[in-house]
């Protein structure tokens, strides 16, 4: 196993091909809740959890079941319907015998059960034919950089919030321009994985 | 045709599976609810105001079972309610302070001068992004009814351009509170004590170019006051609600009568 590549992946997850900033996947709870540090927090927690069993469900299917069958285009709907079953299944089961968890990670986890940047990374997986451990190392990545862009994108809000912006701007305008600029700085990091581990 | 069934097939029997798959968890996995929080639900009102500071009737009854939370959070249910939960949980009351909203505002259309015509969306939230509102004193109300909208007991009105509360009606849930985009919407104990029902800070005479009803910072009451419980702040003077005997001296000094009793008092009714 090539240790290297596996933090190539997970760097690249994060910061290059950033869920939110870079592909535009997930814009809707980016959006929705991310006015405050806590529930923005909440949600990215429940997004790399379900990123992960996702993963970790979807690929065995694809690579084992679909494919081998040439049943391979099927990918978009059986996906969609394993994930939601899936969240559900991890809802029941959290609620009995974790309720901790269940109250913390909360109505988030019903919410993102169809979001598309969990649906995104499961197809991109398959899409960039990686291995089951670089696919979850893919996961766990992006569920990172999706944490990430949470957590800068609720400080920035704060700010915003507190901020004076021209009549015309306040409310969702301004929140769109500052996603906008947040999302140019991400632009940044091109080239930064190339730079650090070459190609 | 064999590629379509087999299509059709695999992904009929995928989604059958989770089927029981999720149909069996619910079965083995499923948590039984606390009976005592149903019983306590159904003794709410269920308003789900989240004047309780929970997330609602339910959120607040889990509360009082599991938790602990006192059983006299409940605004709207008032003290009845409160003592019912109390006896269901055997617990002792307490009492509720009964709180009604109260509009720290009297410029009505009439008192309030107009400095254009505003024909935009009819809410307030709205008109306020308009340069601060149509009236002249952007402290004020804005005049439609954003409250009045949100109130669940429809015990807001709109007269004059002036939000009105019938205190009757009024279930204490302060959503209104949180509603009013120029924050002059506040909760009051319901008992006589006076309060300056204004919320300009401007110098008296801008106050006064723009708005017959606002305080004018005389500091008249101030002197008048005989317990002291009137200071002036910001060009506005406010009434200490725990030294205030609702004597009325200061509603008789008062020139632009935005001094007002949150309860009638006995020695002004008497007056007027």
């Amino acid at each position: 196993m090539d240790f290297k590549l596996l933090i190539t992946i997970m760097m690249s997850a994060v910061l290059v091909n950033n869920y939110v900033l870079r592909q535009f996947l997930g814009i809707c709870p980016f959006l929705g809740v991310s006015k405050d540090l806590k529930n923005a927090a909440g949600m990215s927690i429940a997004v790399i959890f379900v990123m992960l069993m996702a993963t970790a469900v979807t690929w065995p299917i694809q690579i084992k079941l679909l494919e081998p069958n040439g049943i391979g285009y099927l990918i978009t709907i059986v996906f969609i319907l394993v994930i939601a079953a899936l969240v559900q299944l991890v809802e029941t089961i959290l609620k009995k015998y974790i309720p901790a968890l269940y109250t913390a990670l909360g109505v988030y986890l019903p919410l993102i059960t169809t979001n598309c940047a969990v649906l995104g990374v499961t197809i991109a997986n398959i899409n960039e034919s990686y291995t089951f451990i670089e696919s979850m190392t893919n996961a766990l990545g992006s569920g990172l950089g999706f944490f990430l862009a949470m957590v800068i994108f609720s400080g920035v809000r704060g700010q915003v919030e507190s901020s004076k912006p021209p009549k015309s701007f306040e409310g969702l305008p301004i929140t769109l321009v500052s996603a906008a600029l947040i999302s140019i700085a991400f632009y940044g990091f091109n080239g930064v994985i190339e730079g650090l581990f070459g190609k | 045709m064999n590629i379509m069934v087999l299509a059709t097939t695999s992904v009929t029997v995928i989604g059958f599976l989770c089927a029981i798959m999720l149909a069996v968890a619910s079965k083995v996995m499923s948590v039984e609810t606390d009976e005592r929080v149903v019983q306590v639900r159904q003794m709410l009102p269920g308003a789900n105001c989240g004047a309780c500071g929970f997330a609602g009737c339910d959120a607040y009854a889990d509360a009082v079972v599991n938790d602990d939370a006192k059983t006299s959070l409940c605004i709207p249910g008032g003290n009845n309610v409160a003592s019912e939960i109390s006896a269901f949980m055997g617990v002792e009351a307490d009492v509720i302070a009964n709180q009604v909203a109260v509009v720290f505002c009297r410029g009505d259309s009439a008192a309030m001068a107009s400095r254009m015509e505003y024909s935009g969306i009819k809410t307030c939230s709205a008109v306020k992004q308009l340069f601060g509102g149509q009236n002249s004193c952007v402290f004020g109300c804005l005049g439609f009814g954003d409250c009045a909208a949100a109130c669940p007991e429809d015990a807001i009105c709109i007269e004059d351009g002036l939000a009105r509360i019938d205190r009757r009606k009024c279930i204490g849930c302060a959503i209104c509170v949180a509603t009013c985009p120029n924050k002059i919407i506040s909760m009051d104990q319901n008992v006589a004590t006076a309060a300056v029902l204004c919320k300009n800070t401007e110098r008296g005479a801008v106050t006064r170019r723009k708005c017959s009803a606002g305080c004018i910072a005389c500091t008249l009451c101030v002197r008048e006051c005989p317990e002291d419980a009137i200071t002036m702040e910001n060009n506005r003077a406010v009434v200490d609600q725990t030294k205030c005997t609702s004597c009325g001296k200061c509603y008789e000094v008062c020139v632009p009568k935005c001094i007002r009793f949150t309860q009638v008092p006995v020695t002004v009714t008497a007056a007027e």
